[in-house]
C-alpha cells in the first residue's frame, strides 16, 4: 500500500539518542509548552495600563500635600499581556483537576464548578455588608441555613460563622472556652490546655495566642490519645483539652467519649480540631461524642476551593455551655426574616467580642452550601464513606511494599506510613516525595504528623475513581522497588521533570528577598 | 451522585482487596453510642438545576449595589473588576491548588505571591509586604500583637479614627494575651488627639488614613512623636485605590501598614472572602506573621521562589509561633496583583482621581440640601455629612426607594452619640444621575 | 569545657564564660540560618532561653548553662549563621557570660560523659 505521506515530511519521531541528557537546557529557558516568565517587574510596562478610564478632569490639587508626588513603582500590562503571562504561570502549578493531591490533613477534593458559578450571582457577590439588612434577606437566609445544616450534621446547638479560617475558628473556640471560664470566675486558675502530641501546629499556636500554657498529652502505641496520661493531666488548672478527631494518624479515637467524659469531670472543655471531619459526616455527629466546640473546615469537607492558600472559611460548633459566649455577629430569626445582631448588647450581652470587620467568608457559605445541597444528606453519607474506603484500599494495596504506621486495624480518611520501610536505601521520605513529582503526582503530607518516624500521610478523598486510584498506587509500588533495587540518583535529585529542580531553602532563608528591587538607574517613574 | 466516582461494583471490589465484608467494618472504631444508622434529617441529594434554582431565589432576595443608586463603604468599596481577573483566578492550577509547599510544582503561585509583595510593599511605601492575612481588620490585630513582640512594651494607643470593626476585632485578640488598649473618642479629626496620649509604656499607635469618617491625614508627626517615644507607628488603610492619589504610609513614616486590599480586584461579597495587605520596616521582618515567599535558586541554579522564614510559622514554632495564621487569602490576592498588573501605576492613579472627583460632586450637591452638613475637611472617596435626622431612619427610608444612601456611623458605634452622621462612600462605578437621584431622594425625605 | 544535656557548651576563663552550641546540636538543626544572640547587660538564669537558633525546617531555643550577666552576644552570627555548623564550639560561640555561681558547672558533663550521652539517644 502506497503511503499517503507525499511531501516528505517525516512521520515519525527519529530513534532517540540513548545518551541525550534529559537535563540539557534549552537556548532560552522555554520548555516546550513551559514558557519562562520573568517578573511583572522585568519588562517595559511601566507606563502602560491595560484598563481603559475616563480621563480625569482635576488632578487632586484641593488635597495639597496629602497628595502622592514620587513614583509608586506599580508596572503595568495590557490585557493580552496581563493573560499570557497569569496562564503562563498558572503552567507551572500542580492542581486537583490535574491529577490527585494527597494531601493527608488537608482534603484535597474535586471543587464544583457550580459553587463558582453560584458564589458569583450579583444578589450574594455585589451586596455590601452594612447594607440595611432589610435589602440582604436572601443572604442572612442563606447563612442561617447553612448554620442550620452545620448545626444539624454535628448534633450541635450553635454555630459562630464569621472565623475566616480553621485556625481562626479555633482560635474563636477557645475564646468562647475563656470566656465560659470567666463567667464562672475559673480563669485565673484554669490555666492549661491539652493537647496530644500528634496535634496540627495550629493547636498549640492557637492555645499560646490566647495567653494558655500548652501541656502535651503522650500518644499510645496504637496512634491514639493516652487515656491514663490525658487523666492524670487533667485537674481544676486545665481550661481545655484540644483532640482532632479523626486524628492526625488517621484514626478514630476509640476512647473519644470517655476523653470527654473525664474532661468535663475536670470543670474543662473539650475543643475538637475538625480538620477531618470529611472521614465521618454524615456517620458520626461530634455532638454524640460530648464536643464543646469543634471549627469546620469549609474548603475541606465542603469543598470550597483552597486557591494556592486561601481563603478559607472556619465557623465553629458550639454546645450549649459555650453558645452564649460566640462572636459578634450572627444572625437570628425575626419574625417573617432575620435580623443581624452585630454587637455584644441584649441576646449577644455576653458575646466574647468579634473576630472580624464584617460576616464572615460570604463567597465561602454560598459555595458550601451549594456543595452540601447537591450532595444531600445521603449524598455526604457516601462522601464519609466513599473517602474511607479509598485512604483503606491504598493502605492495603501499599503495605506490603510500605510500611503501615499502624497497620492494625482501619484507617479513617487517611493512610498513614512510616520510614522504616526505606532503612538502608540512602533515600529518604523528602527524596522519595520528591520523585513522586517526576512521575505526575503531588506529593503526601511528609514529616507529619510528628510522632511517626518520617510520616508519609495520604488523604485521597472521596472524589478519586477506582482507575486513577490503582494508577497512583501502581506509580507508588514502581518507586518503592526503585527505592529498593538501589536507584539512588532517581529519589536523590528528584524532580528532574518539573519545572524546577529542588530550591535552595537554606540560601531563600539566610539571606531572604522579599520582593523585586529596582536595579540601579532604573526609571520607574510614569509618565 | 455526580462528585462521586466509585461505582457499587467498585466498592465490593475494593471492600474485598481490604479484606472486609461492609463498610461498616471499616467504622469499628467508632463507639457504637455515636453510630448512627440513618441519614440525618436534611434534604436528599439534588440535581445541578435544582440547586441552582434554589439559590437563585435566595440571591433574588438582596438588593443587588449595581442595580441601584449605591453610596455604602466603611471598608468595603464596590469598584469595577476587568473581566480578566476572574477568568484567571478561575483557572484550576490556582483555584484548586494548595499552599505552595511543593515548590516545584507550585512556582506560578509562588511567583504570583512574589510579585503581590512587591507590589503591596511599593503601594504602601514600606520596604516588606507579606503573601496576604484574612483582612484588614485581622491584619490590624496582628500588626497590634507584632509592635508589642518588637517593642516588649505592652500598650496601644488607637486613634478614634479607626474604623469601629476593626477596633472590636482588634481588642478581642489582643486582650485575650493581655495587651492592653487605649481607644481615643470618635472624631471627624481624630488623629489630632493621639500625639498627646503617647507614653513610655506605648508598643505602637495606630492611625487610619483615610479614617472611617473618610479624613485623609498627613500622619508624619505622629511618626515623629511615636519614634521619639521608642513606639512603632501602624496606619490602618480599608480603601487601598487612595494610596494611588494621597501619600502612602512609608512616606510618611509607618512602621506597619495594615489593610484591606478587597477594593482592589475583588467584589464586596457581603463581607467577605477579602484580603488583609500586611506591610513594614525590613528590620521587622522575623517579628512578621503570616507566610512570606521568597527568591532563591533551584539546583541548576535557575531562579525560584519558596515560602521562606517558615521557622516563625505555626507548623515549626507551634506554641512559640508570631501568630496562629496557618491560611492567607490566596486567590483574592491574586485578583488583587491581576488587577494591579492591569491598572499599573498608569491606570491606578487615572483610577483614584476618577473617585475622588465623583466624591466631589457628590460633596457639593448633598451639601446644597438644607438641614444637612458636611462634616469631613478632606477625604478621598468618602466623607461624612450631618443629617437633621437619625442617619439609621434616613437611610432604611431611602432603601425602601431603591436608593442605597450610606452607612449609618451609629450601625458601626451606637455609643458614640453620632446617630445623625451618615458615611457616604462614591466610587468610579458611580453615575452622575446616581448622584442626582441621591440628592433628590435625600431632599425629599428631610423635607417630610 | 563542659556540656549540658540540651546540647550546649561552656567553657569558663576567670569568671567570663564562652557558650554556644555543640556540634552534635549543630548537625541536627541542619544549615543555620538565624541566629538571636541575647544583648550585653541581659540578666539570664541556669536553664533559661536566652538564645534563639533557626534552620529552614526547624527553631531551638538555647538555653543558659549559667546564671549571670551578658557581657557580649555574638554580634558577627547575625550576618554568617553559617559559622555555628562550620565552627560550632569555636566561631560559632553564642554569647559570653560573667558568671555568678561557678559551682553550677560542676552539675553539668564532660566532654566524656556528654559523648557517652549522646550514644544513649
Amino acid at each position: 500500500m502506497s503511503t499517503m505521506n507525499t511531501v516528505g515530511r517525516p512521520t515519525a519521531p527519529a530513534p532517540s539518542t540513548p545518551d541525550h541528557d534529559y537535563k540539557h537546557p534549552t537556548l532560552t529557558g522555554g520548555r516546550g509548552l513551559l514558557q519562562d516568565e520573568p517578573l511583572i517587574f522585568e519588562g517595559d510596562g511601566w507606563f502602560k495600563t491595560g484598563v481603559d478610564l475616563v480621563e480625569p478632569k482635576s488632578d487632586g490639587g484641593d488635597l495639597g500635600d496629602l497628595v502622592r508626588r514620587d513614583p509608586i513603582g506599580l508596572p503595568g500590562l495590557s490585557e493580552p499581556e496581563a493573560m499570557r503571562h497569569y496562564v503562563r504561570l498558572s503552567q507551572k502549578n500542580h492542581a486537583i483537576d490535574l491529577a490527585l493531591y494527597p494531601l493527608g490533613s488537608c482534603t484535597m477534593k474535586h471543587n464544583p464548578r457550580l459553587n463558582e458559578k453560584m458564589a458569583r450571582l450579583p444578589g450574594f457577590s455585589d451586596i455590601h455588608p452594612l447594607q440595611p439588612v432589610s435589602t440582604v434577606q436572601g443572604a442572612l437566609e442563606l447563612m442561617d441555613t447553612l448554620a442550620h445544616w452545620l448545626k444539624t450534621l454535628t448534633g450541635m446547638p450553635a454555630v459562630a460563622m464569621s472565623p475566616k479560617a480553621g485556625a481562626h475558628g479555633e482560635l474563636c473556640g477557645l475564646m468562647a472556652i475563656r470566656a465560659a471560664h470567666e463567667a464562672s470566675g475559673e480563669h485565673l486558675k484554669r490555666r492549661k490546655v491539652l493537647v496530644p502530641t500528634s496535634a496540627h501546629g495550629t493547636n498549640p499556636a492557637t492555645a499560646a495566642f490566647v495567653g494558655y500554657t500548652v501541656v502535651e498529652v503522650a500518644q499510645t502505641d496504637d496512634g491514639r490519645v493516652d487515656v491514663a496520661d490525658l487523666a492524670s493531666k487533667l485537674g481544676d488548672d486545665v481550661a481545655a483539652i484540644m483532640v482532632t478527631n479523626p486524628n492526625t494518624c488517621g484514626l478514630f479515637e476509640r476512647d473519644i467519649i470517655e476523653i470527654a467524659r473525664l474532661t468535663h469531670e475536670a470543670g474543662a472543655y473539650f475543643y475538637c480540631d475538625g480538620a477531618n471531619f470529611n472521614a465521618i459526616v454524615g456517620r458520626v455527629r461530634p455532638g454524640d461524642l460530648g464536643v464543646d466546640a469543634m471549627h469546620i473546615n469549609l474548603h475541606k469537607t465542603f469543598s470550597t476551593p483552597h486557591g494556592g492558600g486561601g481563603p478559607g472559611a472556619g465557623p465553629v460548633v458550639l454546645s450549649e455551655a459555650l453558645a452564649p459566649f460566640a462572636p459578634a455577629p450572627w444572625v437570628v430569626a425575626d419574625g417573617d426574616g432575620f435580623k443581624l445582631i452585630e454587637r455584644g448588647e441584649d441576646e449577644a450581652a455576653q458575646a466574647f467580642g468579634r473576630m472580624c470587620a464584617f460576616n464572615g467568608q460570604m463567597g465561602m457559605f454560598v459555595r458550601a452550601l451549594s456543595y452540601m445541597m447537591s450532595h444531600g444528606s445521603d449524598g455526604l453519607r457516601q462522601v464519609a464513606e466513599d473517602a474511607v474506603l479509598n485512604a483503606n484500599y491504598i493502605k492495603a494495596r501499599l503495605s506490603d511494599v510500605m510500611s503501615a504506621a499502624f497497620p492494625d486495624g482501619p484507617c479513617m480518611h487517611e493512610a498513614l506510613f512510616d520510614d522504616e520501610w526505606l532503612k538502608g536505601t540512602e533515600i529518604t521520605t523528602l527524596d522519595f516525595a520528591k520523585a513522586m513529582i517526576d512521575e505526575g503526582f503531588h506529593p503526601m503530607t511528609m514529616y507529619f504528623p510528628l510522632v511517626v518516624h518520617g510520616a508519609m500521610l495520604i488523604e485521597p478523598t472521596e472524589t478519586e475513581s477506582k482507575a486513577e486510584l490503582d494508577r497512583f498506587i501502581n506509580a507508588l509500588r514502581l518507586l518503592a522497588q526503585a527505592a529498593k533495587a538501589g536507584e539512588v540518583d532517581r529519589f536523590k535529585n528528584a524532580p528532574f521533570h518539573a519545572p524546577l529542580r529542588r530550591l535552595d531553602e537554606t540560601r531563600a532563608a539566610r539571606s531572604p528577598r522579599l520582593r523585586w528591587t529596582a536595579p540601579e538607574g532604573h526609571n520607574m517613574a510614569a509618565e | 451522585m455526580r462528585y462521586l466516582p466509585l461505582t457499587p461494583d467498585d466498592r465490593s471490589a475494593m471492600l474485598a482487596a481490604i479484606g472486609v465484608s461492609s463498610i461498616d467494618d471499616l467504622f469499628v472504631d467508632v463507639p457504637q453510642s455515636a453510630r448512627r444508622d440513618g441519614v440525618v434529617d436534611l434534604p436528599r441529594v439534588m440535581g445541578e438545576l435544582e440547586v441552582e434554582r434554589a439559590l437563585k431565589n435566595l440571591a433574588a432576595r438582596n438588593t443587588v449595589a449595581g442595580d441601584v443608586p449605591f453610596f455604602c463603604g466603611a471598608g468595603a468599596y464596590r469598584h469595577h473588576v476587568p473581566a480578566t481577573v476572574d477568568h484567571i483566578i478561575q483557572r484550576s492550577e490556582f483555584l484548586t491548588s494548595y499552599t505552595p509547599y511543593q515548590p516545584e510544582i507550585a512556582q506560578g503561585t509562588l511567583q504570583y505571591l512574589y510579585e503581590f509583595q512587591t507590589q503591596v510593599a511599593n503601594l504602601t511605601g514600606m520596604d516588606v509586604a507579606n503573601a496576604s492575612l484574612y483582612d484588614g481588620s485581622t491584619a490590624m490585630a496582628e500588626g497590634v500583637l507584632m509592635a508589642t513582640r518588637v517593642t516588649r512594651r505592652n500598650k496601644a494607643v488607637i486613634s478614634g479614627g479607626v474604623h469601629p470593626h476593626y477596633v472590636a476585632a482588634t481588642e478581642t485578640v489582643v486582650h485575650a494575651v493581655g495587651v492592653e488598649t487605649e481607644v481615643l473618642p470618635p472624631a471627624i479629626d481624630a488623629e489630632a488627639d493621639v500625639i498627646g496620649k503617647i507614653g513610655p509604656d506605648t508598643a505602637c499607635v495606630v492611625v487610619q488614613t483615610p479614617n472611617v469618617f473618610g479624613t485623609a491625614t498627613d500622619v508624619t508627626k505622629i511618626a515623629e512623636a511615636a519614634r521619639s517615644a521608642g513606639a512603632l507607628l501602624i496606619v490602618v488603610v480599608t480603601e487601598a485605590v487612595s494610596m494611588g492619589l494621597l501619600k502612602s504610609p512609608g512616606e510618611m513614616g509607618a512602621d506597619i501598614v495594615a489593610a484591606e486590599g478587597q477594593s482592589i480586584g475583588n467584589a464586596l461579597n457581603f463581607g467577605g472572602p477579602y484580603v488583609g495587605l500586611f506591610a513594614a520596616r525590613e528590620k521587622l521582618i522575623r517579628q512578621m506573621p503570616g507566610r512570606l515567599c521568597g527568591e532563591t535558586v533551584d539546583a541548576d541554579g535557575e531562579r525560584g521562589f519558596v515560602l521562606t522564614l517558615s521557622t516563625r510559622e505555626q507548623h515549626i514554632r507551634r506554641d512559640k509561633a508570631t501568630s496562629n495564621i496557618c491560611t492567607n487569602s490566596g486567590l483574592c490576592c491574586l485578583a488583587f496583583s491581576i488587577h494591579m498588573s492591569l491598572l499599573g501605576e498608569t491606570g491606578l492613579r487615572k483610577l483614584a482621581l476618577l473617585n475622588h472627583e465623583k466624591a466631589l460632586a457628590t460633596r457639593d450637591a448633598l451639601a446644597a440640601i438644607p438641614g444637612v452638613e458636611v462634616l469631613t475637611p478632606r477625604f478621598f472617596n468618602e466623607f461624612a455629612v450631618r443629617l437633621p435626622r437619625p442617619a439609621a431612619e434616613v437611610v432604611e427610608r431611602l432603601a425602601e426607594h431603591r436608593v442605597l444612601a450610606g452607612v449609618p456611623f451609629s450601625r458601626l458605634n451606637p455609643e458614640a452619640g453620632m446617630d445623625d452622621v451618615l458615611l457616604v462612600a462614591v466610587t468610579e462605578t458611580t453615575l452622575d444621575a446616581d448622584i442626582q437621584i441621591l440628592a433628590s431622594a435625600l431632599a425629599k425625605v428631610l423635607a417630610h | 569545657m563542659k556540656f549540658t544535656k540540651d546540647h550546649e557548651w561552656v567553657r569558663l576563663e576567670g569568671d567570663v564564660a564562652t557558650v554556644g552550641i555543640t556540634k552534635h546540636a549543630a548537625d541536627q538543626l541542619g544549615d543555620v540560618v538565624f541566629v538571636e544572640t541575647p544583648e550585653a547587660g541581659r540578666a539570664v538564669s541556669q536553664k533559661d532561653g536566652f538564645a534563639v537558633v533557626e534552620s529552614v525546617k526547624a527553631a531551638s531555643d538555647v538555653y543558659a548553662p549559667v546564671s549571670g550577666e551578658v557581657i557580649e552576644g555574638n554580634d558577627a552570627l547575625a550576618s554568617a549563621p553559617e559559622t555555628v555548623n562550620a565552627d560550632p564550639e569555636g566561631a560559632g560561640w553564642f554569647a559570653k557570660i560573667k558568671v555568678l555561681n561557678p559551682a553550677e558547672l560542676d552539675g553539668l558533663m564532660d566532654r566524656a560523659a556528654y559523648d557517652q550521652f549522646l550514644t544513649t539517644l
